[in-house]
């Protein structure tokens, strides 16, 4: 019940998405069709490719047209590749994907200890140490992190792989393709090899990526931990002589878990956007190096597809927190 | 709040954590670049030296010269203007217009609550960055429309606030009076509501700083907006990122490092002036 709730509330954030999308592609200053007609276009083959393209018709028939078009998943042609942006998209999703899960996995084994430890000792040197460290994180810009961690792993120090993407293909060649996930497909492939080199490569990039979701993790967990320790509940569970342990992890940290998920989609705002930033530092050959190449070469239809496909990614991804989030506290599923 | 309180307040703030004071000489320090960039830097910012190209840092280029024989000190005091500009002009957009819209949800309620609430539900409902690249795209590639584009994205987050300051501030009796008195709703909500959500309001614009600067930056450092040989921290931090594996490091470090510099200090301000203004959120 709470499920289907939880799925059809997801459905004006998606209208609302698909509203803008369209907007920022049809409504906005600029003419697109003297842009897809090309430089020597004259007038009338402006007229011509307007109305092939049903762009002198008005906007509420646009918009139909743009709704049929996304329900048989056609997102347009991108003009720098000359393919489907669909196409385009799908292939180079797993990349980012693969990541932005990594960069999450850092973030949260980080930052979730570091909040835990500091909540344990409020007021001393490990907190302030703990509020210094991402404090600071939070001020660095994600690219320059990712520049400096390139700088000095890979040029002073020589431990981390050239920064050329993915993969050195000239050393090896990509697993075939099941997920599009390097490590997981090169484990199934059970080429180990290749899964360390693609592992290897995706290690400076998920930590410049997730090194800015540090503080907002840590900041949650310490003030969640802090009220959770401070309850009756955990003062009744010590008074019973329930070992430490016991009482930080089942009944203090479970019951921080749920403001926790809540921050994770602020978090995961970030960790989309700044693919983008970390994509092109790295040479990923993910979707946000496409939409990067997109928007520079003015092609529109690529462009708003990933922001499209991105926004929908988000969608779904606090949809899956918040189903996560009634796992870990019941009480969620009646309060909607 | 009396005069005397208020110094006691500022007192504390800055004691209490000496930061804010760090923060207030790295604000001073920018603002001044920002003002005086072009008098402050020792060469033409703009100015090639084909004789001089990516020199490392000496006495004559304290950060160096770029591939372009530019001197990289000048070129990073004189693009504070433009950053802190950037994210200043969107900050303040975004701050005026959140406080409206966000006024005029939480004081009238009903209907216009409910759009001005669904149109920043959509806002939020994308991954920030990705939103702003798409309107950059969208709008055209320049300046104004990053700071358009930043000046959107933040605007929820002050609409939101803004709302929750007026609704609960909506019923309280010193509004009550006012209404009594027989002013009409404008008046009531500029003269009596917004002037008392106005210091958590700049709280948020102070914490909201570093954000708008990191986003101003990232969008030209992937290369939208400003264009080359405009002097701009992100720009500089992209155009030096080819040297990395040549390894000439004051290429990029030094601009990074500016902006670095520019988000703590926004940072600690915005801390600090929570401290200052609201003594019960310190934690």
């Amino acid at each position: 019940m709470f499920v289907w709730k939880r799925l059809l509330g997801t459905l004006p954030s998606l209208a609302g998405v698909i509203v803008v999308t369209f907007l920022l592609s049809h409504a906005l200053p600029g003419d697109p069709a003297a842009y897809f007609a090309g430089p020597a276009a004259n007038a009338a083959s402006i007229a011509e490719v307007r109305n092939k393209l049903g762009l002198d018709q008005s906007l509420p028939v646009q918009f139909l047209h743009y709704l049929a078009d996304l329900a048989h998943g056609n997102l347009g042609n991108s003009l720098t590749t000359g393919q489907p942006v669909l196409t385009d998209l799908i292939q180079r999703l797993p990349a980012s994907l693969e990541l932005t899960m990594f960069a999450l996995i850092f973030a949260v084994t980080v930052a979730i200890p570091m909040g835990v430890w500091a909540a344990t000792r409020p007021g001393s040197l490990i907190d302030h140490a703990c509020r210094a460290t991402v404090s600071a994180a939070a001020a660095f810009p994600t690219f320059f992190v990712g520049l400096l961690l390139v700088y000095v792993f890979y040029f002073l120090l020589g431990l981390a792989p050239e920064p050329v993407g993915r993969l050195n293909e000239v050393l090896y060649s990509a697993p075939p393709h099941i997920t599009g996930a390097y490590t997981i497909d090169s484990l199934l492939a059970g080429d180990w090899q290749v899964f360390r080199a693609s592992l290897a490569q995706l290690i400076l990039p998920s930590i410049s990526l997730g090194l800015f979701a540090l503080a907002p993790i840590a900041r949650i967990t310490r003030a969640a931990m802090l009220q959770a320790l401070g309850s009756d509940f955990t003062r009744t569970a010590r008074a019973s002589g329930l070992p430490a342990r016991k009482v930080l992890v089942t009944y203090a940290f479970r019951n921080a878990l749920l403001p926790l998920s809540s921050v994770l989609g602020m978090v995961f705002s970030f960790l989309l956007g700044a693919n983008v930033l970390i994509e092109q530092v790295y040479g990923w050959q993910g979707v946000g190096s496409y939409a990067v190449s997109a928007v520079l070469a003015s092609d529109y239809a690529a462009v708003q597809g990933f922001v499209l496909m991105m926004a929908v990614l988000y969608i779904l991804l606090n949809l899956l927190v918040d189903l996560l989030g009634t796992l870990i506290d019941p009480r969620v599923r009646f309060e909607a | 709040m009396s005069a005397t309180t208020l110094a006691r307040n500022v007192g504390h703030a800055f004691g209490q954590n000496r930061l804010t004071l760090v923060a207030v000489a790295i604000l001073l320090l920018l603002l001044l670049c920002a003002a005086f960039g072009q008098q402050i830097a020792p060469y033409d910012p703009l100015m090639t030296n084909g004789g001089a190209k990516l020199l490392a840092p000496d006495a004559a280029h304290l950060f160096g010269t770029d591939a372009l024989g530019r001197d990289i000190l000048s070129r990073v005091i004189v693009a504070a203007r433009l950053d802190l500009g950037m994210a200043i002009s969107a900050v303040v957009l975004s701050f005026l217009g959140g406080l409206a819209l966000g006024a005029v949800a939480g004081y009238f309620g009903g209907w216009s609550d409910r759009i001005i609430g669904r149109g920043m539900d959509t806002i939020m409902a994308f991954p920030l960055f990705v939103l702003a690249m798409g309107i950059v795209a969208a709008l055209g590639n320049s300046v104004l429309n990053i700071i358009i584009a930043t000046m959107i994205i933040n605007l929820p987050f002050y609409c939101r606030f803004a709302r929750g300051e007026v609704n609960v501030r909506r019923e309280m009796g010193y509004v009550e009076a006012a209404r009594m008195g027989g002013n009409r709703s404008l008046p009531v909500l500029v003269h009596h509501i917004i002037p008392n959500i106005l210091p958590p309001m700049m709280v948020q614009a102070s914490l909201n700083m570093g954000w708008a600067i990191l986003n101003a930056a990232g969008l030209s450092f992937i290369g939208l907006g400003v264009r080359p040989p405009t002097p701009e921290w992100g720009i500089m931090v992209s155009e030096g990122a080819s040297f990395i594996i040549s390894g000439e490091w004051w290429t990029f470090v030094f601009p990074g490092a500016a902006l670095v510099l520019a988000v703590f200090c926004f940072n600690l301000l915005g801390d600090g002036m929570r401290d200052l203004l609201d003594p019960r959120q310190r934690i």
